[in-house]
């Protein structure tokens, strides 16, 4: 033995990891698997220094004022002034507290304009500042107007406009999560936009239930969310592989088993609501909208701590990519 | 400037395709010969001391000190890089099976004990150390993440086709961080924003090489045009696997990988992930276009329901 032959090579550092994968137990492997090997257990990728509750509320309140406007809008066209009233007024709060909590976020709050300096489409977080900035001044015109009960034409045309900005506003922050080296996240790059987008519309359209008058749109409104988050969800977790570990277990998968709980009661609760006449009705109405908020809340912070979780555990980093290597150099 | 090319795959010249006129400076960049790094630190020192940063404690990096800031890691008490250390150099120790030492005679009378092991002997299953000692850095990735995602312009591609955080725009919003495929940057704890290495950009003006660079006594740390540490890293390669080094292996060295080729590259002797690398690291924005027509496709979804919503009559 001449040549130094290392491969065999074990130590402190290595860590293997036996048995089970993230999913299909059952399963037979085709191919033996690969030994995971990490340094001292570090994380490879730095976990994101975003805090709670600011970025989880910050995704949430975004998706429930980007619902809001175009509901607020077209209820003001169709001649249904509670929701309008409603809408138009959670549109602007939710989007003035999305902003709050960015702002409050940042290293440097008081460079928030810096986030205006420029506009790069590789960033979306620069993209999502700049749908942001003139979704709230104009949502925050329509609501004063509203409040103060003047110029109702102007109020129609700044609201239509806010409308017309809020879908992109529910779905950018996918984009934004997505969009880093975070295996939970990044592998999810499909689906999540699809995730938000049915979790904005559940609470978008929860918060119309609390409205006086004909409520009818927002219940279907809420109830089509919540078809979309589940159907999304599922999906989401049958597809991403190994990430997917990280939404099921630990305290993601606990928060999103609550939130899904959540959504169905708020949804079924929601649908229920429509065919109780009177005080009844409306009641149920109203709880199964704040429920649908509670849990569209709970599954934005449910993906966020999946995040944290598979970017903290080396393991999520290393095992698919070590795999996709192995894949490539067996041809 | 093709505009798929800026966000993934073979990037020939970095700077250019930032906008920089022809004529700019060539890129410069890294090449960390691990297999003859002494674990010295002498760069993460030279580092400190050039760029004036404090020294952090093995907390800040995720890893849980004990009182004295050691880690219980082999002799790497630094723990990873972050917002003040640019260079940390890692150490792992390995039980490998023992080299076939050659039978030397020294001329004492033995007494054979039983179970001793003769000269020339097989030693069967006898272990040994190895070591392997490697220091990181920033890789200045031809397609850098932390540049694409950061939405203030703070990060920017230098003349160098390095990649730098002007700090005076930086707001501290932390996108970069887990942008970054290799876990490079990160917050600076009481300051807010966001730091790494800048390859020594107030000394590249001046003509001079990074301070890490100048200080590695052995030459593991070698700075200069990328071009030309691509072939001193593959010559070095064939001589190493001449050798009969065959687990030696260049890392970040191959512009058609995941991050179009890193500007600082390495020649490691085990996989990456021993060293805390990642085995396969791709640029999150090479998936930027499908992420922004998936998330345009849900904004149609959300925008389509809520109009269909207020279809037919009202009750
Ligand atoms: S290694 Fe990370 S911090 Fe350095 S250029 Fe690449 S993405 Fe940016
Ligand atoms: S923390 Fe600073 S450098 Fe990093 S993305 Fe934000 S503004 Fe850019």
């Amino acid at each position: 033995m001449s040549a130094p032959e290392h491969r065999t090579a074990t130590g402190a550092p290595r860590r293997r990891h036996g048995g089970g994968r993230g999913k299909g137990r059952g399963e037979r492997l085709m191919v033996p698997e690969a030994e995971f090997t990490s340094y001292y257990g570090r994380p490879i990728i730095k976990p994101p220094v975003w805090k709670v509750p600011d970025v989880p509320a910050y995704l949430y309140l975004g998706g429930l004022a980007g619902v809001s406007a175009p509901l607020a809008a077209l209820a003001d066209l169709t001649g249904r002034p509670g929701l309008r009233r409603l809408g138009r007024i959670a549109a602007a709060g939710g989007a003035t507290a999305s902003v709050g909590f960015l702002v409050h976020d940042l290293g440097r709050p008081t460079r928030f304009l810096h986030m205006l300096r420029v506009l790069k489409v590789t960033s979306p977080l620069s993209v999502g500042s700049w749908i942001l900035a003139p979704f709230g001044a104009l949502s925050g015109a329509t609501a004063a107007a509203e409040v103060l009960g003047v110029t109702p034409r102007l109020a129609r045309a700044s609201g239509l406009a806010a409308g017309a900005l809020g879908p992109a506003l529910t779905t950018y922050t996918a984009v934004l999560v997505a969009d880093t080296a975070v295996p939970a996240w990044h592998e999810g790059f499909r689906e999540l936009p699809f995730v938000f987008a049915g979790s904005a519309l559940a609470s978008g359209g929860g918060a119309g239930l609390l409205a006086p008058g004909d409520v009818t749109p927002a219940r279907r409104v809420a109830v089509a969310g919540a078809a979309l988050e589940l159907a999304a969800t599922a999906v989401l977790e049958r597809r991403i592989g190994f990430a997917a570990k990280a939404y099921r277990t630990g305290r993601a998968g606990t928060v999103l088993r609550a939130a899904r709980a959540g959504t169905v009661a708020g949804a079924l609760g929601a649908l229920a609501s429509g065919f109780l006449r009177g005080r009844r009705g409306r009641a149920l109405g109203a709880v199964s909208g704040l429920l649908l908020n509670a849990a569209s809340a709970a599954t934005r912070y449910g993906v966020f701590e999946a995040g944290m979780a598979s970017a903290r555990d080396p393991e999520y980093t290393v095992r698919p990519q070590r795999e996709r290597l192995e894949a490539r150099r067996s041809g | 400037m093709n505009p798929v090319n800026s966000l993934s795959g073979p990037l020939a010249d970095p700077a250019a395709d930032a906008g920089y006129a022809a004529g700019h400076p060539p890129r410069v960049g890294f090449f960390t010969d691990t297999s003859v790094c002494i674990g010295c630190k002498a760069c993460e020192v030279a580092c400190k001391e050039w760029n004036a940063l404090p020294a952090d404690g093995v907390g800040d990096h995720g890893a849980a000190g004990d009182v004295l800031g050691l880690t219980g890691m082999s002799y790497d008490n630094t723990g990873g890089l972050g917002a003040s250390t640019y260079r940390h150099v890692a150490f792992v120790e390995q039980r490998v099976p023992a080299r076939d030492s050659a039978p030397v005679d020294l001329g004492m009378p033995s007494t054979d004990l039983p179970g001793a092991v003769q000269p020339g002997a097989d030693r069967e299953d006898a272990t040994e150390v190895r070591w392997l000692m490697s220091s990181d850095v920033c890789k200045h990735c031809a397609h850098a993440a932390c540049l694409d995602v950061c939405p203030t312009g703070s990060l920017i591609r230098t003349e160098h086709g390095t990649v730098l955080v002007q700090e005076d725009i930086c707001n501290g919003c932390g996108y970069c961080i887990p942008a970054c495929p290799y876990g490079v940057i990160d917050q600076r704890q009481g300051d807010g924003r966001a730091f790494k290495c800048t390859m020594c950009q107030d000394r590249l003006g001046a003509g001079l090489a990074p301070a890490c660079a100048t200080a590695c006594p052995t030459e593991s740390i070698r700075f200069g045009p990328l071009d030309e540490l691509r072939e001193r890293a593959d010559a070095r390669l064939a001589e190493l696997h001449d050798r009969g080094v065959g687990e030696a292996r260049l890392y970040g060295r191959d512009p058609d990988d995941g991050v179009g080729g890193d500007g600082a590259f390495f020649l490691l002797l085990d996989e990456p992930e021993v060293y805390g690398l990642p085995p396969d690291p791709v640029v999150t924005t090479r998936d930027l276009p499908s992420m922004w027509r998936h998330a345009a496709g849900a904004a149609l979804a959300v925008a389509g329901a809520v109009a269909a919503a207020f279809l037919g009559g009202r009750r």
